[in-house]
């Protein structure tokens, strides 16, 4: 079989096999990233383009609570994705909450304006080159997994994501606040005259969906440079995902998520230079073939 | 109003060019530009640092030569169209010399616009040896260092130490085309093999454990990475992160700032060989400079390119001073010829000589980045391995295939 592969693609097994993981690990960071924007875009019909920002935050806030406040990788974990959370929060509450009415233009074009503000602050205050951050000590370190090295740290991510990534569907689809929430979503004045208090749901449904964003970003401040820009790069592909899935569907940006992540890692094998542009291309094959998505409902 | 980051630009330009109509009437004001990356991910290699420098500079030089220094700065977001478009309007409105132009696309094309235009252009911040081979110009000067000599000390120290088979990553535009090519002759010329590359897009990379997998596939000994800034920074996160520098696999780091260092942190730097032009902690007389420059950028330390930058405005407004100033502001190309008769002089590089292609002459400096324990406060990072002398240390000027020579 192995040697079939080999002869086949012209490459060697344990060289696709590796590919084939890495593009998983990706695949969870695109995953998470699209479920947060998938739960606001499904409740607040918002087209969260401070997504990018607000991961690169929950990176600072990890790397801020270890600097200033000695407190660890487990401790950023839970706090760092209250923080990013509530900053959004207060976003909501401030300016969101006054564009409902109007088209998703505005919200898109508010959450751009928001999110090159808040980059433009970090970059000010932090510079361009980034700040170390460490793999915590009980991760660090590597399986030899016999056609690859897998960095422990590595896997702890794709577990995490994937833990979340169920939690947050078990959340919508089984529980009784989740039936609140999709009720919300299809008629949100009904739902409000049995007595639920749906502007108060919308605005932690976006604190939930930031902190998401936050959460990922902690993810990813012991292998990525924490840097300011480090949102912008992901937040374009994390676009092109929720778009293929699927505007607001949340299944389907999770199992997009994953699935493009290893078509990207392959390409990263057979075409690097084209590796940040395969998503798009994707992207553009399927509005064609069907305009909703993937996994979205015409 | 449309919220881009061009309109944006557009606002800033124009505010940044706003004051010279006014000031257009004293023709007694020599204007320096200094164009570089304000919102990118060189900006802390060049960026807000670079305009001190060159501020630092003016003030240093004073205001008893007849002339007032006026500098004025933009930023050309690492895009060709856009560093074009403020080079040509600057040059346009009276400013007498262009310095920094980091990104090698962005240092080419506002090159072209120098030498239509008859304007100064010293260029800092780039790396492509282009700038003195084949797009060589009379009206411009590469300052600091350039990609050949990145590879002949980094690459030539590396191969001499056994690293003979190499792997490159390499940014995917002129820049690391440049540096991967200039490192792979290197190599051969020693005697070594080049094993194979990928070229990862740029912008837009962020995870390169991809490419580095299949760099250690590969099983050269040393992997280069023929890139720079968050790219470099996220490769050497990655690569400690795999174990690939625990299997005895070298990493070449081929351009490597004092702030990537600071960025990456020397848990996971140490031992990266790199090469710059200018230490801030050499001698006494950088150590007194670095303060002086660091009272206006506290978070930043100078790189080569930032004290380039001081550098170069320095010996200009020298040569604008020994020329008059109406006949500095006739001719670029006179004023550069007059800025290449005369060897360059100040506290960062000592002296300095400029070749006939425009190819300033100084020492190259080999740094191994110190481990945590080595390192005894704050931007305390590189211990010198090596220097190679001025003449040697550029490509030779016959090799460049430079216009301006006859040979």
């Amino acid at each position: 079989m192995l040697d079939l592969i080999e002869n086949f693609l012209g490459i060697p097994a344990p060289l696709l096999f590796g590919q084939l993981l890495l593009g998983l690990i990706n695949g969870a960071f695109y995953a998470m990233l699209s479920l947060g924007l998938a739960v606001i875009f499904g409740l607040l019909n918002i087209i969260n383009f401070t997504h990018g920002a607000q991961f690169m935050m929950g990176a600072f806030v990890a790397w801020m609570l270890l600097a200033w406040g000695g407190l660890g990788y487990w401790w950023a974990l839970l706090i760092a994705p209250l923080i990013v959370g509530a900053t959004g929060v207060v976003i909501e509450r401030l300016m969101i909450s006054r564009l409902y009415k109007l088209d998703h233009l505005y919200g898109l074009l508010l959450t751009f304006g928001i999110g090159l503000m808040i980059e433009g602050v970090f970059r000010n205050e932090f510079g361009s080159s980034g700040l170390p951050y460490r793999i915590p000590p009980e991760l660090s370190g590597a399986w030899d997994l016999g056609f690859m090295f897998m960095p422990i740290y590595r896997g702890w991510v794709v577990v995490f994501a994937l833990v979340c990534c169920l939690a947050t569907w078990l959340v919508i689809e089984k529980t009784r606040l989740g039936a609140y929430l999709r009720a919300a979503t299809e008629n949100a004045a009904l739902v409000q005259a049995f007595g639920v208090n749906v502007p108060r749901m919308i605005t932690l449904t976006y604190g939930a969906g930031v902190a998401l964003a936050a959460l990922a970003g902690v993810l990813a401040a012991p292998i990525y440079s924490v840097n300011p820009q480090m949102g912008t790069n992901l937040i374009i592909v994390v676009f092109a995902v929720v778009v293929i899935g699927g505007m607001g569907s949340i299944l389907g940006s999770v199992i997009t998520g994953f699935g493009l992540g290893i078509i990207e890692g392959f390409t990263k094998v057979f075409w690097p230079e084209a590796s940040a542009t395969v998503i798009f291309v994707i992207m553009a094959i399927v509005l064609l073939a069907r305009p909703a998505g993937l996994f979205g409902r015409a | 109003m449309e919220l881009t980051r061009r309109s944006a630009l557009a606002a800033g330009t124009a505010a940044a060019i706003a004051p010279l109509s006014r000031a257009r009437a004293q023709a007694n004001t020599i204007r320096i530009g200094v164009l570089t990356d304000m919102s990118g991910t060189y900006r802390d290699n060049t960026g807000p640092t670079s305009a001190a420098c060159t501020r630092e500079a003016a003030a240093e030089f004073g205001a008893s030569h007849g002339f007032t220094v006026e500098v004025i700065e933009a930023d050309h977001q690492n895009r060709p169209d856009v560093g074009s478009n403020i080079a040509r309007q600057w040059y346009d409105q009276g400013v007498d010399m262009i310095v920094d132009v980091p990104t090698s696309s962005v240092g080419l094309a506002v090159n072209q616009i120098a030498r239509e235009k008859n304007k100064a252009y010293i260029n800092v911040g780039s790396a492509t040896a282009d700038l003195t081979g084949p797009a060589c110009s009379p009206n411009t000067i590469h300052w600091s260092y350039d990609t050949y000599m990145l590879a002949k000390s980094t690459g030539g120290a590396m191969v001499r130490a056994g690293g003979d088979t190499w792997f490159f990553i390499t940014a995917d535009y002129a820049f690391g085309h440049a540096l991967e090519r200039d490192n792979a002759a290197f190599v051969r010329a020693a005697g070594g093999r080049v094993l194979g590359q990928v070229r990862t897009p740029f912008p837009g990379t962020t995870d390169f454990s991809s490419f580095l997998v299949q760099a250690a596939a590969a099983r050269p000994k040393v992997i280069g990475l023929a890139n720079a800034g968050a790219d470099t920074a996220n490769c050497v996160k990655q690569a400690a992160e795999f174990g690939i520098t625990r299997r005895g696999i070298k990493l070449a780091a081929l351009l490597l700032f004092v702030n990537d260092v600071n960025g990456i942190g020397l848990q996971t730097a140490q031992g990266l060989v790199c090469t710059e032009s200018f230490y801030w902690d050499t001698n006494d007389k950088t150590r007194a400079w670095t303060q002086r420059i660091i009272r206006r950028t506290p978070t930043n330390y100078p790189n080569m390119i930032h004290a380039g930058c001081y550098s170069a405005t320095l010996h200009f407004l020298k040569t604008v001073a020994a020329m008059g100033v109406p006949a500095a502001k006739a001719s670029g190309t006179e004023l550069i010829n007059r800025m290449k008769a005369t060897p360059s002089e100040d506290d960062c590089f000592g002296t300095g000589t400029i070749r006939a292609d425009g190819r300033r002459l100084i020492p190259s400096f080999l740094f191994e980045v110190k481990a945590p324990s080595e390192s005894r406060g704050p931007w305390d990072f590189y211990k010198l391995l090596q220097t190679t002398p001025a003449d040697e240390a550029f490509r030779p000027i016959a090799e460049g295939g430079c216009s301006l020579i006859r040979s």
